[in-house]
């Protein structure tokens, strides 16, 4: 079972955020940058139907900075074969990544190419089908269970409300959700183990999608919190506050 | 023309709530765009008379599809659908409901049509005759806008966002000749489909509880609080209680749970956590009850009441009751 998994080094779900002074890019001062919490789901899998098959290669791909070096060798550590690190100037428009990956990815042979659902800095949610429709191929997002028997997939991708099961014959493309598995974390040995493992790296020209960022802004600010009072008592003023002042019951 | 595609999302022959707000949205771009609305409804035999009410929100043509192969989610048909109708009317833009399915079908879409895709759109216009949206990134922490350079705009709009409007469209309804062949990617099924409870993403009124609430049968007093606030309430819920096994996945708000902007949110026993106030910190009112007067989640609340929630819930829950009782 041959695997490929796109992977993407983002802030740390517990950064905080500020624009930078240019109003187009975040200030990266003091904040820690992980591997996608979701893309690690998907690295799981892959390694798990590397095991399971007992063969195959779980290669890892990447588009950004040289510090993303560090985020493959993460995933090496995990477990995955081999990397590849694309050179390129990320932006907040999914279309020119998912291009430059199908190009990449087109000539290699694969069973199952893998993403996270989500990449927690742009939260396009777009990548995986992207790629999927570029390379003709099936496609499930938002997956929390894979099975796959003889080169056939049944997933279960989460919707409103439940679950939707989704079949297609490999290769195909999977988008992972929390739950489809637990993420080893690498060994010690593992870390070794990755410092020799094949890394390949190359520059890229990402393609211009079209979508032209205008300005970077924090989040709109809230109002005044108020406390309304303390315990059981303050529920009548709370329910007045509610119908009359902002009027939503 | 600039016509603006709205895609209208329907499951078992009703419109979903979003699709009347997407249909509305894409009446107001097409109204600054000087163009028509276009909207597809793709779904089983008998959901043309769900789709034809889609007039009433500005619709001018209704395009619609019965076909038993699309009783479910058809992937394969609905990105040949949109192409081919796209193409058609050479659009301006194509408004998408950022719902699981809409998402989805968004991406396929953007992949297809080689376009740009701004997801889980807030605002949406027009400037000097492009397209332009905000959508919130870095989980909410920040807000982007873009300036669409190539048409057709694609567009995922986030749900409980964007107003309905009551508006009439020209409502011509038309079919699609669509002949389902074989799919690449096959959508066989769904579960847990019989919910009694709107979805914490339609919900006017989320009710969200935490691990302040101690157990899992304790929510039985969340369960009579949406029960009281009515039919357009439903329960949320901090990963915690989650994780802890307490409360389905479903229900999770937050970064790696569901982004929700109701217009009444309750927390209750939520501390506010960082990646929980990115799941819900643009509801239009935030309610906290929390134990802890230093608790985080104070921050965020327009009002907020430091208490027991063991004594503030029932006592809510009777209040709200005695209101609607005297027709409130
Ligand atoms: C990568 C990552 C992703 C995450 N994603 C999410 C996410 O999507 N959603 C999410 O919610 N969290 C998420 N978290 C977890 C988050 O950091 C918090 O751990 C979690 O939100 C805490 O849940 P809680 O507020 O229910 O529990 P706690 O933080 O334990 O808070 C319980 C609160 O209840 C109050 N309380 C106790 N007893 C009572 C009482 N009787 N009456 C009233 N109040 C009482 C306490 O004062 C306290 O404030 C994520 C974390 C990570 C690392
Ligand atoms: N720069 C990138 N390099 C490699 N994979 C990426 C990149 N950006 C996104 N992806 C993949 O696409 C998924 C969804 O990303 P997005 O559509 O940006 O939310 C991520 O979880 C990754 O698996």
């Amino acid at each position: 079972m041959n695997s490929i998994v796109c992977i993407k080094r983002v802030p740390d779900s517990e950064a905080r955020i500020r624009v930078a002074a240019d109003g187009e890019s975040i200030d990266p001062s003091g904040v820690k940058f992980d591997m996608n919490e979701y893309d690690k789901y998907a690295i799981e899998e892959a390694l798990q139907r590397r095991e399971a098959a007992g063969e195959g290669q779980v290669t890892v791909v990447t588009i950004g900075g040289d510090d993303a070096r560090e985020t493959l060798r993460q995933a090496l550590a995990m477990g995955a074969d081999e990397a590849v690190l694309l050179r390129a100037d990320v932006s907040l428009d999914g279309l020119p990544i998912a291009r430059a990956l199908a190009d990449e990815i087109r000539d290699r042979p694969f069973d199952l190419l893998l993403f996270g659902k989500q990449a927690i800095d742009d939260d396009g949610m777009q990548v995986p089908a992207m790629v999927s429709e570029l390379l003709g191929l099936p496609c499930a997002t938002v997956v929390v269970s894979l099975e796959i028997d003889e080169g056939h997939v049944t997933a279960r991708r989460e919707i409103e409300g439940g679950h939707e099961v989704v079949e297609f014959d490999l290769p195909g493309v999977v988008a992972a959700q929390k739950g489809l598995n637990e993420p080893r974390y690498p060994s010690l040995k593992g870390i070794m183990a990755a410092k020799k493992k094949p890394l390949e790296e190359k520059d890229v020209e990402l393609v211009d999608g079209g979508l032209e960022l205008v300005e970077l802004s924090g989040p709109p600010s809230r109002p005044e919190p108020e406390i309304v009072g303390e315990g059981a008592e303050a529920v009548p003023e709370l329910v007045r506050r509610l119908r009359q002042e902002v009027k939503v019951l | 023309m600039a016509d603006v595609i709205a895609y209208a999302e329907t499951r078992d022959g009703t419109l979903r709530p979003v699709a009347r707000e997407t249909v509305s949205a894409a009446r107001a771009l097409a109204d600054e765009l000087g163009g028509r609305v276009v909207a597809v409804a793709l779904d089983g035999p008998g959901s043309a008379d769900a789709a034809r009410e889609l007039a009433r929100f500005g619709a001018d043509r209704i395009l619609t599809a019965e076909h038993p192969a699309l009783t479910n989610y058809h992937p394969d048909a609905a990105v040949q659908a949109i192409e081919s109708t796209a193409e058609a009317s050479t659009a301006a833009a194509i408004v998408f409901p950022a719902s699981a399915r809409g998402k989805d079908l968004s991406a396929r879409v953007a992949g297809r049509l080689n376009r740009s895709l701004a997801t889980e759109v807030t605002e949406l216009g027009v400037e000097d005759g492009s397209v332009v949206v905000t959508r919130p990134v870095y989980a909410g922490k920040a807000y982007a806008k873009f300036r669409f350079r190539a048409t057709p705009a694609l567009i995922s709009i986030r749900p409980n966002v964007f107003p309905v409007v009551e508006q009439q469209g020209d409502g011509v309804v038309e079919t699609l000749d669509i002949q389902p062949g074989e799919a690449r990617t096959k959508v066989t099924g769904t579960e847990g489909g019989a919910r009694e409870r709107l979805d914490v993403r339609e919900a006017d009124i989320v009710v969200a509880g935490g691990r302040g609430l101690q157990a899992p049968e304790n929510w039985e007093m969340m369960d009579d609080l949406v029960d009281a606030l009515g039919p357009q309430a439903t329960l949320g819920a901090s990963r915690a209680v989650v994780d802890a096994g307490w409360r389905p996945h479903g229900e999770q708000v937050g970064q790696t749970g569901k982004v929700v902007s109701p217009s009444l949110y309750f927390a209750i026993g939520i501390s506010g956590a960082i990646q929980h106030l990115a799941g819900m910190q643009t509801a239009n009112v935030i309610v906290a009850v929390n134990k802890d007067p230093e608790a985080p989640i104070f921050g965020v609340a327009n009002y907020g009441i430091v208490g027991d929630a063991f004594e503030v819930v029932p006592r809510l829950t009777e209040e709200i009751r005695t209101l609607r009782d005297s027709g409130g």
